[in-house]
């Protein structure tokens, strides 16, 4: 038979997925077993079980000198950055984008602007922000919404714009007018689509604001990765990162299943 | 009545329609032929008010044609007439809610009940009762064209635009569709334009057929000359919408109660005398 009709079963499927997953882990252990049979004071590949023990001491057991059990405390403050700055994000690009991709008179306006906007390198911004609005929450949150927004904004107009215009044609011989068409024909279809979107801007999120908690914070998952690298604590740095990825892994699926749960008829139209 | 006086329309340098006249009675169900690009869908567009002739006026009942599309004017493209986001019966809505509620384009307690009864009663007529619930993509394509039909005429459109309706339809379904249509004309208080490709499907249902063509099609002249009426035939012998004709009666047109034409008794209206 050849290769391309070669089909996994489903537990097949399951085990070829976690195999990539264990083979690190395996090449991590052997790594670090070698590397401390030469010098047992090696920082670089930790021990797994020194690795649990940092896990142990970061999530469990309280900070000596604040009393927080370090790890909830850095995951809520980095979420709570998170979640608002994606939330503006995703409020704006649901007005501009819907305006943009239904107005002719906004899209010459504005298209343009969003356009030359979303190329800024929104690092290279980082000082202004924190110039001028200081080193607190809000430049971080604004750093993240400055990367994010443009891109939605722009992908969520197309996303009008690609909307059949039968379908607009059709809602104006029903008897509506712009707001109601925006408000039932247009807005309905579009927020599947805004999902997917905020689902894929994940990503860039994530990667600003831990840039932004690298630079300037008291507390955050990013603070602490860039804090502890002055020892070396690599037993502090790779859970940090697993549990980085984890949580934007289970968003992920999260927006996903809400999108499905909440607009049945997207993933009926994906098919037919 | 619809009065188009020589219309012309060009995009840019390109001469699609020239010298189109043409008057369409009340209750006329109108089929416009013609080869690929020769202009019938945008003259339906002009119709539609979704493009503008470039010279010349549209007259709907006196008044010059809006625009924009609206209301007056329901229309069924070949596809994507219906939204994929609404269920049928949600779909068929629509129209009631746009009218009734201005700011939330939605309607609630006794005024959407009574929506409700209206919308069903029209899935009922054609032919979709009992798929209220159902997504469009749950539905085949003559199921998805019946609901952009009721779609349409919930809002009781003087004028009913027909933009190849049935043309991605098997022929099976095709014939199906053609005597709800027929039935639909019948019943209700409707001026139909269609555009077809189907010579057949234009002479089963219009009671008048009119031909689009370009005179000159030669490569070099093709730009500057426009598509005409070449031909305007009258059915033979004349269609009426809700008149029945005893001499020539139709397939899908209104049934004779009683009469010589017919070979069995058709039930009284006061009920079986026996």
């Amino acid at each position: 038979m050849r290769l391309i009709n070669l089909k996994p079963s489903r537990t097949n499927q399951l085990i070829l997925a976690l195999l990539p997953f264990l083979a690190l882990l395996l090449a991590y252990a052997l790594g670090s077993t070698a590397r401390l049979a030469e010098n047992p004071s090696d920082k670089l590949l930790p021990a797994l079980s020194s690795i649990a023990d940092a896990v142990n001491r970061l999530a469990f057991v309280p900070d000596p000198r604040t009393g927080e059990y370090l790890l909830w405390s850095d995951t809520l403050a980095s979420l709570g950055r998170l979640c608002s700055a994606l939330g503006i994000s995703t409020l704006i690009a649901l007005v501009f984008g819907m305006v943009v991709g239904m107005f002719p008179y906004a899209r010459a306006l504005l298209a343009p602007f969003f356009a030359a906007v979303s190329m800024v390198p929104p690092l290279a911004l980082l000082p202004i922000l924190f110039i001028v609005m200081g080193l607190g929450e809000t430049s971080k949150i604004t750093l993240i919404v400055i990367g994010v927004a443009p891109i939605m904004i722009r992908d969520l107009a197309l996303k009008v714009m690609e909307l059949p215009r039968e379908q607009t044609v059709k809602a104006e011989t029903l008897g509506g007018n712009s707001w109601q068409i925006a408000l039932r024909v247009v807005l309905p279809q579009i927020l599947p689509r805004l999902l997917t979107c905020l689902r894929l801007q994940l990503g860039p999120a994530w990667l600003f604001l831990i840039a932004a908690e690298a630079i300037s914070a008291d507390s955050g998952l990013g603070y602490r990765i860039f804090l502890v690298r002055r020892y070396l604590s690599m037993d502090v740095i790779f859970p940090y990162v697993i549990w980085i990825t984890l949580l934007a892994v289970l968003t992920n699926v999260l927006i996903d299943l809400v999108r499905i749960r909440v607009f049945p008829w997207s993933e009926l139209d994906k098919a037919s | 009545m619809i009065v188009v006086n020589n219309v012309w329309k060009e995009y840019g340098d390109q001469i699609v329609l020239e010298r189109v006249s043409l008057t369409i009675e009340d209750r006329a169900f109108v089929a416009l032929v013609g080869p690929s690009g020769c202009g019938k869908t945008t003259f339906l567009k002009l119709l539609l008010g979704e493009e503008r002739a470039t010279q010349g006026t549209i007259v709907l009942d006196g008044k010059p044609l809006a625009p924009e599309p609206g209301p007056d004017r329901g229309v069924v493209f070949q596809r994507y007439s219906v939204f994929p986001h609404l269920t049928v019966l949600g779909n068929v809505l629509l129209g009631k809610e746009f009218e009734a509620s201005r700011f939330r384009a939605r309607l609630v307690g006794a005024a959407r009940r009574d929506a409700i009864e209206e919308a069903r009663g029209l899935i009922a007529e054609v032919g979709l009762a009992g798929s209220e619930d159902k997504y469009p993509a749950q539905l085949s394509g003559g199921m998805q064209q019946r609901l952009a039909l009721a779609q349409a005429l919930i809002m009781q459109p003087r004028v009913l635009l027909l933009d190849e309706p049935f043309g991605a339809l098997d022929p099976g379904i095709r014939a199906e569709i053609h005597v709800l249509m027929k039935r639909l004309w019948n019943e209700t208080n409707l001026t139909v334009v269609m555009v077809t490709h189907d010579m057949r499907e234009a002479f089963t249902l219009g009671t008048r057929v009119i031909a689009f063509e370009r005179p000159r099609n030669r490569p070099d002249e093709r730009e500057r000359y426009g598509a005409s009426l070449s031909r305007d035939i009258d059915i033979w012998p004349p269609r009426r919408a809700g008149v029945l004709d005893p001499d020539s009666p139709d397939r899908d047109g209104p049934i004779h109660e009683v009469g010589a034409s017919r070979d069995d008794p058709a039930p009284s209206p006061q009920g079986d005398p026996a």
